[in-house]
């Protein structure tokens, strides 16, 4: 059944692709640059939720207001606009995205160490509860910081093309994002995989029982885990702050966008966020696209919680992932 | 055996003379014990009853305006709201407290008993003209118009059948998944119903406009002159009481039934999934069938009050069905004590008063008498983020609730159960993954 409703998906493409090739490759690249500008969130949960099984709520509270600081970086303690020097605007990014990473681990690992830690021995449902209390006392605080308006920063980044084939176009600031997401990607991969600290978050994820008697510190692993989960929010929400609009209850429904993404993939499983958050994209794009029977905007958050739902009846340990016994 | 039993018996009656003669309650408390268990056991609730059934009636003569700290009483509108809020947090408690499934979408049953009275007694379907038992309403009135109190129970029984139709996909899953698929339901719902408003052309829930106006409940000419009960709530002057009494009728049945379906062959399987699952399993309860029918029960309260709130504040609109509202409901359920009723309904009570008015009041008070006219406070604009400290201190530090259920408390205090979060919830077992977690953190401080 579930396959069935991919074929019906895929023949779907097919039929538009030869209908209008043009707006096809334009979506498909718009659709490519939304699932990069995602792509940082869901590693957030899926490396929470491999090391503690616990989804973070809080997670794309943390990324609204990492992003909404990070705004006030920009516009008031950098004060970049269209009209600064080439040079003072990488600058000041740079600045800002370091400054967001390391603000977004703070606060990601200040809330492992005021509400999670303490429930280490409860039961699973009891800590996913107060996941959901601190998210809004998250998104509370970005409320009461930033107040109800939506943030946003001047275009930093120009609009210029990188390459046009025919009507096809594809633009800098699109580009921009793959050329921040990438690298951070190898650095986390190479984090996890190959750094001494990495191998602890595996090892930990595994058992972390067996881990301690090791003598590997779990609960510094698991602060590092949220540092780690807390910086790529933070990337992300600069990302996310030069294409989009920010605002303090965005990161509730990219958070659950982004969980999407994780479970698409498989939770638990690095490369599976990332795939998923690119299909999420796509996904989003051709929807909203100018396309034959697509649903338009209204429905995209129907789609992709049915997607949601669809998965984890019909696939629970997502596309990548392995069987977990929560999927029965 | 049986002289055993007397001996017991007089041991238990000494015991009790000694409490009453220590308590110095005397003559009276002597009377008191003297009473049939059952006159014991139902004058509290009875007291708390009268208490609230008479409450429109001295509302008027309670002070208002900077009463301390709550400023002033709620209104008689205030409380029909608080009632129905308190009877949706009951429904929850089915699911969440009793059979230990978390819920995060409850607002998705809400919305189908509010759109359900929206779509059977109102003027939405123009191309219709059907009434069926409507009072205070034209006889020309196009669309279907059927009695309020029909509506109440249609509407229950839709939305227990959506929670069916949520549940029977979803059930086999545990834990956390299930939370997020219900969370998953409770966004698509409220979305659909914004925007199917053109369904190849076809108008069924009035998009961002919601439905309005909808029926109000009401007796009917020929018992208003027979017994002298209204006509139609919303053409009588008293509409506001009405509508209380009604709620607190709703409410208490709800109270009545979670009590006996707790008491109940289900209800003891449903606590039987929620302490361990694999055990009961094991012993033979149908996991699916019966965690299937707390989501059913929980549901059809969820969808009654629902179309009771729609029928009072006359419509129906998308803007009231949100995320916040989930886990407002759920605020109260762990707030009382999952699992407690007693709990719940104070707790819900509480809640829903602070929701309705309470935050705001106590923001004018304490910007009348606390604060300095330069450091004005808006207490109303954070009341989610109140409920999520609420949320997180309970958890962290009484994650039984302010009125625990009997039976847990029990185990807690008996101790031959581990310790007290030992099967509250699922508990690991050693084939889970994870299952090394539990102390792997240190000693925590309450491991």
């Amino acid at each position: 059944m579930g396959l069935g409703f991919v074929a019906l998906f895929g023949v779907w493409l097919l039929y538009n692709l030869f209908d209008n090739p043009t707006d096809f490759f334009n979506i498909f690249l718009i659709g490519l640059t939304q699932g990069s500008v995602y792509a940082l969130v869901p590693l957030g949960y899926t490396l929470v939720y491999g090391i503690l099984q616990l989804i973070n709520f809080a997670h794309g509270d943390v990324f609204a207001l990492t992003g909404l600081f990070a705004s006030t970086l920009i516009t008031s303690v950098f004060k970049l606009d269209e009209t600064s020097a080439a040079l003072t605007i990488v600058g000041g990014l740079l600045a800002t995205f370091l400054i967001a990473m390391v603000f977004g681990a703070l606060v990601n690992a200040t809330i492992e160490l005021v509400a999670y830690r303490r429930l280490r021995s409860a039961p699973r449902l009891a800590v996913l509860i107060t996941a959901v209390g601190m998210s809004f006392i998250v998104q509370n605080i970005s409320l009461a910081i930033f107040g109800v308006n939506f943030r946003s920063v001047p275009s930093l980044v120009s609009d210029g093309n990188v390459f046009s084939i025919g009507g096809v176009h594809y633009n800098w600031q699109s580009f921009f994002v793959i050329l921040v997401t990438f690298p951070v990607l190898v650095l986390l991969t190479w984090l996890v995989k190959s750094t001494r600290q990495g191998k602890a978050m595996r090892a930990t994820s595994q058992d972390p029982e067996a881990s301690a008697m090791m003598g590997i510190n779990v609960n510094r692993t698991i602060s590092f885990t949220f540092l780690l989960a807390g910086a790529l929010a933070g990337v992300g929400a600069v990302l996310f702050l030069v294409e989009f609009n920010i605002r303090y209850d965005t990161g509730f429904e990219l958070g659950l966008i982004a969980f999407t993404a994780a479970v698409l993939g498989g939770i638990g499983n690095l490369s599976g966020a990332v795939l998923g958050s690119i299909i999420i994209g796509m996904i989003q794009a051709f929807n909203e696209g100018p396309f034959l029977w697509a649903p338009g905007s209204d429905w995209t958050r129907s789609i992709v919680f049915g997607i949601l739902i669809a998965i984890l009846v019909f696939r629970p340990e997502g596309l990548l992932g392995e069987r977990t016994p929560e999927g029965g | 055996m049986p002289r055993r039993r007397d001996q017991a018996r007089a041991s238990a009656r000494g015991y009790r003379e000694t409490a009453v003669r220590r308590s110095g309650l005397g003559a009276a408390g002597e009377q008191w014990s003297g009473l049939p268990r059952p006159v014991r056991a139902f004058s509290p609730a009875l007291l708390l009853l009268l208490i609230a059934a008479t409450y429109p009636y001295y509302v008027a003569s309670l002070p208002s305006g900077n009463v301390p700290l709550i400023y002033s009483f709620p209104s008689v509108r205030s409380a029909v709201t608080i009632l129905v809020f308190t009877t949706m947090a009951v429904g929850l408690n089915v699911v969440v407290g009793y059979c230990g499934l978390l819920d995060l979408g409850y607002v998705a049953f809400y919305a189908i008993g509010a759109y359900t009275a929206g779509w059977l007694a109102s003027g939405q379907f123009q191309q219709v003209k059907f009434h069926f038992g409507s009072v205070g309403i034209s006889h020309d009135a196009r669309g279907i118009h059927i009695s309020i109190w029909l509506v109440l129970v249609l509407a229950a029984l839709l939305t227990a059948l959506g929670g069916i139709a949520i549940g029977l996909p979803t059930l086999r899953l545990r834990g956390d998944y299930l939370a997020i698929v219900t969370l998953g339901f409770g966004e698509i719902i409220p979305q659909f119903v914004r925007n199917a408003d053109s369904l190849h052309g076809f108008d069924l829930t009035h998009g961002t406009f919601g439905i309005s106006p909808i029926d109000s409940p009401g007796f009917g000419s020929s018992l208003n002159s027979a017994v002298g009960l209204p006509v139609a709530y919303s053409q009588e002057f008293t509409a506001d009481r009405l509508f209380f009494w009604t709620a607190l009728a709703i409410l208490i049945i709800t109270i009545v039934c979670c009590i006996r379906l707790r008491d109940s062959r289900l209800g003891r399987a449903w606590i039987a999934i929620r302490e361990d699952e694999t055990a009961a399993g094991a012993m033979g309860i149908p996991l699916m069938r019966t965690k299937t029918w707390a989501y059913a029960i929980g549901a059809f309260f969820g969808g009654c009050a629902g179309a009771f709130i729609a029928s009072f504040n006359a419509g129906a609109f998308p803007s009231q069905f949100n995320f916040n509202i989930s886990v407002f409901l759920l605020c109260m359920v762990i707030l009382g004590g999952m699992g407690s009723i007693w709990g719940v309904v104070i707790a819900g009570a509480i809640l829903s008063w602070l929701n309705v008015e309470g935050l705001a009041n106590i923001g004018t008070w304490l910007n009348n008498n606390i604060f300095p006219a330069s450091h004005q406070i808006e207490v109303a604009k954070y009341q989610f983020g109140i409920y999520g400290i609420i949320i997180v201190l309970m958890m962290m530090f009484r994650p039984v609730g302010l009125i625990p259920e009997r039976r847990r408390k029990r185990e807690i205090e008996e101790g031959g159960h581990g310790t007290l979060d030992d099967g509250i919830y699922e508990m690991r077992t050693a084939n889970e993954p994870g299952a090394g977690e539990r102390g792997a953190g240190g000693p925590g401080p309450r491991g």
